[in-house]
């Protein structure tokens, strides 16, 4: 009775993007060869969600959804929801017991299809609640969830310069999907938006290619659009200490719920492409304060090395006052630490023929207030690479701790 | 409950069928005479609420100021019978095969909204269908509906295009939009026939020299003189047409053979329709009415969906009730936008305002697409 399944499935509302659903059904296993490491499986149980300290993937789809159901038991019902199917020639799962093409000859397939025949890709599908979920925008209690939103998820403040679109901000569900195969990321974004329709519904989403940042020490750092390498500095999952000091909510950090989630901010930055490809070496690199061939920061050594601030050339820091990494620096904001894991975006080009291109800077930490806040604060006021960057969507999610099995799902804590 | 239904989908057969029927002369009198029903523009008066199963005669009169229309409906506003066009003034009789079951009457003064309903009882004896008999039911069920819409389609399209003719052209804008709302309450029965559904509805983009290609006609090249040129001096032979062609596809669709896999697949491209060219403004892109073919798409879906329910009731009763939720949730996003008898125009809505219509119709469509698969069981 494949159809019963499918209403449970939209019914599961959440389900369709959220707590209800058990999201392994999208995850392919593990594959039996292991030829290539980027095609094989990314465990999706565990104390945290992955997606976060995992070895950024390559690819990224993103979105943010509305919830449009004022029905708490079909937001949070996970008992609709359809038990997991069986494992699937090739080892990957699909949506719905039919799948692409077992289903009723008649209906619309279950799973989309376009994922058939292609190996898992590293797919990690990381989840997140946004402050609209708790109370809307009059402050009512949408949910009976209003006690439990946690301090650390505040909407941002305003920064100087913001040029933010209400249209492609916010959200009260997220979901990174994240994969080495971009049709693997859509094909899963894709499938969850539809089991969500009358539930929830995609806000907004976007892509993202080339990672700008590791969040592994076995990663080469890679470089954003601006051709400089990104993420040098980044936390990195073999840091387990800094990790539990500024990434994990730890247990008494406020909300129960979150302990061993993340707080994850989203900023989409446009890059005025055409103006900064025609700025000269020497400007580029003094407005980051690295050098562009290796990463290094001006005031000497390799890429890895720390950036020294007192370092004069010639009579003036080595490394000016208002350049992006001494503004974004640690030491300059109590030693507060965040995991970057943005992806560059082409999203065609403008009006005007130039690149609507940038970053899309993804963020995770224990708590913005701390981490994000600060840091964007000193950059909006000083950074000159503003003269070369527009923010134009911002978003907060909380990420709740990871799934622990097939019987748990996501932000069960919460629901429950 | 399960009984009750069963009970229902009885007499389908052999009369159910295709019983409804409206005539301006007296009919056979049914075993206790016609029951009267006075129309006006705030109530609908029916003489008494319980009937024999049987063959039952509804008279209909409108006391109102505005046109109205008289529906029996059963449960899931499934058609039962119904006559439209009442003007002011008029009598006009609605004969209906009812089994056993409980019903509601409607009169819809301005003929829109949900009308103003009462409960009708009728008791009595009935047999059980087969399953084949119940699909052929819906089946006839259906081309009952696609005949009184056309029957109205035919009517409200002569009235337009006189319109038109006369270079009237404040009339003619006032009745494109109601013209559409049957063409599009049964596009899907029109569009079988390939060749005439472009000549009625396609729309300057299908045309290489756009909309001033000869070759465009139909509702919307007429849309383009009123709007746009304001200037229909030379827009009666398209009127013209138009009128032989909406007769020719009556005609065709009359005597089509329907089934219930098509029933099925029409319901689900009317809210493909909504979703690719209503909520987008494209249909109706120099009157902006979209939303006047956005409710009358829905509303012939939920007419294709209904006769099939006693089908749908027994062998997925879950889904039933899935698309009585979806199609309420369509229809209050919809609600919100009406103004007096009849619609907002579409560039009068906010981006917010059709996502909202969007989100409710993606909903929507995806219980809709489960249809075909129960039905073709």
């Amino acid at each position: 009775m494949k159809r019963r399944h499918a209403i449970g499935l939209g019914a599961a509302g959440i389900a369709g993007a959220g707590a209800g659903f058990a999201a392994s059904r999208l995850l392919p296993e593990p594959s039996a060869q292991a030829a290539d490491p980027a095609a094989e499986a990314i465990e999706f149980y565990g104390e945290h969600q992955a997606g976060i300290v995992t070895p950024a993937q390559d690819r990224l789809h993103f979105a943010a959804f509305d919830v449009i159901t004022s029905d708490r038991d079909e937001l949070i019902d996970p008992h609709t929801a359809a038990p997991p199917p069986p494992p699937r020639r090739g080892g990957a799962h699909f949506a719905g017991p039919g799948g692409a093409s077992g289903g009723d000859y008649y209906a619309p397939p279950d799973d989309t299809g376009e994922a058939q025949g292609l190996p898992p890709s590293g797919l990690t599908l990381t989840f997140g609640v946004g402050p609209g979920l708790f109370t809307d925008a009059d402050g009512a209690d949408r949910f009976g969830l209003a006690a439990k939103r946690p301090e650390a998820l505040a909407d941002l403040p305003g920064f100087p310069l913001d040029d933010l679109d209400p249209a492609i901000s916010g959200g009260d569900l997220c979901i990174q999907a994240c994969a080495n195969d971009p049709q693997i990321a859509v094909h899963a974004v894709r499938n969850l938006a539809r089991i969500g329709f009358g539930t929830v519904a995609i806000r907004w989403s976007q892509l993202g290619f080339g990672r700008t940042s590791s969040t592994s020490l076995a990663q080469a750092t890679p470089r954003n659009l601006m051709g400089f390498k990104d993420g040098t500095a980044n936390l990195k999952a073999e840091d387990e200490d800094l990790l539990a000091e500024h990434l994990w909510a730890p247990e008494g950090d406020g909300a129960a719920w979150m302990t061993g989630g993340s707080y994850m901010v989203t900023r989409r930055i446009r890059m005025m492409i055409e103006t900064w490809d025609r700025t000269s070496l020497a400007e580029q690199e003094a407005i980051i304060g690295r050098d562009k061939a290796e990463g290094a920061p001006l005031s000497g050594g390799g890429e890895f090395d720390e950036p020294d601030f007192d370092a004069v050339h010639d009579g003036a820091p080595a490394i000016a006052v208002n350049a992006h990494i001494k503004l974004a620096h640690p030491t300059s904001h109590g030693g507060a630490r965040m995991l970057r894991r943005g992806y560059s975006f082409v999203d065609g080009s403008d009006e005007l023929g130039r690149l609507d291109a940038g970053l899309f800077f993804i963020a995770y930490q224990r708590d913005p207030a701390t981490g994000f806040v600060p840091v964007q604060q000193a950059l909006a006021q000083n950074d000159v690479l503003n003269e070369y960057i527009k923010h134009t969507s911002s978003a907060v999610f909380a990420c709740p701790p990871g799934v622990a099995d097939a019987d748990d799902w996501w932000g069960r804590a919460l629901f429950e | 409950m399960r009984h009750h239904r069963i009970a229902a989908l009885a007499a389908a057969a052999a009369t159910l069928a295709a019983v409804a029927a409206c005539t301006e002369e007296p009919a056979e009198e049914s075993a206790d005479g016609p029951i009267e029903v006075v129309a006006s523009d705030d109530a609908c008066e029916v003489a008494v609420s319980e009937a024999q199963a049987g063959t039952v005669t509804f008279q209909v009169k409108n006391e109102g100021a505005k046109v109205t229309e008289f529906y029996v409906y059963a449960e899931g506003n499934r058609v039962m019978g119904e006559v439209e066009n009442i003007t002011p003034g008029l009598t006009r009789e609605l004969i209906v095969e009812l089994p056993a079951d409980e019903y509601e009457t409607a009169c819809k003064p301005g003929m829109t909204g949900d009308g103003i309903r009462s409960a009708f009882t009728v008791t009595g004896e009935a047999a059980n269908l087969t399953e084949d008999e119940a699909l052929q039911s819906a089946v006839d069920s259906y081309k009952e509906y696609v005949h009184n819409q056309s029957t109205a389609l035919v009517e409200q399209t002569g009235l337009f295009t006189d319109a038109v003719i006369a270079g009237d052209i404040e009339t003619a804008k006032a009745l494109f939009p109601v013209a559409r709302t049957y063409w599009e309450r049964i596009e899907p029965v029109a569009e079988i026939f390939g060749d005439l559904d472009p000549k009625v509805d396609a729309r300057e983009d299908d045309y290489p020299a756009g909309p001033t290609d000869p070759a465009f006609t139909g509702f919307h090249k007429l849309e383009y003189d009123l709007w746009i040129t304001g200037d229909v001096s030379a827009s009666a032979p398209i009127a013209e047409q138009l009128m032989t062609d909406v007769q020719e596809v009556v005609a065709r669709a009359e005597a089509e053979e329907l089934s219930p896999l098509q029933l099925a697949n029409g319901a689900k491209e009317l809210l493909d329709e909504i979703a690719t060219s209503k909520i987008t403004g494209e249909e109706d892109r120099y009157s902006h009415t979209d939303l006047w073919d956005f409710a009358a798409n829905l509303e012939g879906s939920e007419a294709a969906i209904a006769s099939m329910r006693p089908v749908l009731e027994e062998r997925d009763p879950e889904l039933v009730a899935a698309l009585d939720e979806r199609f309420a949730a369509a229809w209050a996003a919809l609600e919100v936008h009406r103004v007096d008898d009849g619609w907002k125009l579409h560039n009068e809505l906010s981006e917010d305002e059709l996502q909202a219509l969007s989100n409710a119709i993606n909903a929507l469509g995806e219980e809709v697409s489960k249809v075909a698969a129960v039905v073709a069981e």
